[in-house]
């Protein structure tokens, strides 16, 4: 396909690998934001293709993984309920929450519906006017104008039996607390691209300055990454720490303006609990006022459901990098895709679920 | 969920006054939203996710982009430089890189 084969040729990636390695000269660690990102550097083996000098530290962008227990506690509460059609994108499914997931909710009895796009869900509701229709709007800055799209045509079209219930995670604050935190190693980061597509770069120039640190707008495939991480680098070795787009073709300074403007017409920010990392302030999105009627949090009354993480689960230490996934005791062992102690084990874009699927059974440390 | 797929827009129209219109992604067509990216024309590329055009991929870029990966080393060649070499990493090319998914997130 466009736009895919050509940015995974090979012989080009041993050109951009060679010169990364000719401008090394000491140890550096990056994270990678985006799950994607990180599926992408295991799957093509690029951790193992860099140099020595260079470590890549999986960060915290995998949505699924990050949405804190009692948002799943919640959806299950609602899900449970008789007159409801409760939508979602598939890898929430197996998430597991206290005591179940949703599978297990659908396989008694609930009406849990898998769905491509919130729009579909907006579908589901008018096709059913008598259930009420739920839609799981949980995601990054990528995900959200849809599901900002989907409230505010279930509004415009006067539907009353259609609601989301809204975890949306930003990726500038997450930036900001990884940076802040005692013992952080990550010295330059790979800004996710798409994220990036969306929002812009703007917020980006404040946290480079604040933090020192270099941000590259980086994209998803093998070259594009390696690009990314090319960039870093350099910068890292001259000294500097400015905001660059490594990902030109789909991200602008400005982002997509018009999204922009839907998304603050529909979500306020606010502070967000992320899964295994805890409360960031400002962090989220949650559904403005006027929007309100579409919160399916208020209208099933599921506000006051409050949970502990489990202590089993050590993905709050991997998705703030202080641990490899294949580091902890349970990696492997009571912990695997189909019987996921944690998030990061459960979804497409989890760092444990990439280290399992890739066969990345040992430390990296232990095969060098 | 999060994965974000380059298409190539077929058609445009309108369903209560939302722009859509249909992606081809390599051979499969999808009904996509393009609210988001007024300025995309028939042929144009786009990457979706969930549905929803997010960016108009810009072709100019790309192939910037390329012809500089492409050029890269390019000059060592010529003068003869050897690349470092780095003991204990495979030389061979990214194991996956031909039939890695979509794009994501």
């Amino acid at each position: 396909m466009k736009y895919l084969e050509e940015f995974r040729d090979p012989d080009v990636a041993h050109r951009l690998l060679e010169d990364i390695a000719r401008i090394v000269t000491r140890p550096w660690a990056l994270m990678e934001v985006c799950g994607g990102q990180t599926h992408s550097i295991i799957r093509n083996g690029i951790d193992q293709l860099l140099p020595d000098e260079i470590e890549l530290i999986h960060g915290p962008g995998c949505p699924v993984c990050v949405t804190p227990l009692e948002i799943i506690d919640r959806a299950l509460a609602i899900a449970a309920r008789p007159e409801v059609i409760f939508c979602s994108f598939g890898d929430m499914l197996r998430v597991p929450g206290s005591h179940k997931d949703l599978f297990r909710i659908k396989s008694e009895g609930g009406d849990v519906r898998v769905v491509y796009s919130p729009l579909d869900a907006l579908k589901i509701a008018r096709e059913n006017p008598t259930r009420e229709v739920v839609f799981f709007g949980i995601g990054f800055e990528t995900t959200a104008p849809a599901n900002a799209m989907a409230v505010f045509q279930a509004k415009m079209l006067g539907l009353t039996n259609f609601s989301m219930l809204v975890s949306h995670v930003l990726v500038p604050p997450a930036i900001d607390a990884i940076m802040s935190a005692p013992g952080n190693r990550v010295q330059g980061f790979l800004a996710a691209g798409h994220v990036c597509s969306v929002m812009g770069m703007w917020q980006y120039p404040e946290l480079a300055e604040k933090h020192r640190v270099p941000i590259v707008v980086t994209g998803f495939e093998p070259l594009d990454v390696l690009e990314g991480i090319r960039r870093a680098v350099i910068q890292l070795e001259e000294g500097r720490h400015e905001v660059e787009n490594a990902y030109s073709r789909a991200v602008v300074f400005d982002g997509n303006v018009p999204a922009q403007k839907l998304l603050d017409q529909v979500f306020t920010v606010s502070d967000r609990a992320w899964r295994g990392i805890g409360r960031i302030p400002n962090s989220g999105w949650e559904l403005r006022e006027d929007y309100r009627a579409y919160d399916a949090s208020y209208k099933f009354h599921v506000t006051d459901i409050h949970t502990e993480e489990s202590p089993l689960c050590h993905s709050g230490d991997v998705l703030q990098g202080k641990l490899k996934p294949n580091e902890c005791p349970a990696f492997g062992k009571e912990c695997t895709p189909r019987k996921p102690l944690g998030a990061t084990m459960v979804s497409s874009e989890g760092a444990c679920a990439a280290y399992y699927q890739y066969g990345r059974f040992i430390a990296v440390e232990n095969v060098k | 969920m999060c994965l974000g797929i380059p298409g190539q827009v077929k058609e445009i129209y309108e369903i209560d006054t939302i722009r859509m219109g249909r992606v081809d992604f390599g051979g499969i067509l999808k009904e996509i939203c393009l609210a988001y990216v007024p300025e995309i024309e028939v042929g144009d590329y786009t990457i979706v996710h969930v549905g929803f055009a997010i960016t108009k991929l810009d072709e100019q870029s790309a192939q910037e982009s390329l012809a500089l990966f492409r050029e890269m080393g390019v000059l060592e060649e010529e003068l003869g430089v050897e690349p470092e070499e780095h003991a204990g990493h495979a030389v061979d090319a990214p194991p996956d890189a031909e039939r890695s998914g979509g794009t994501r997130a």
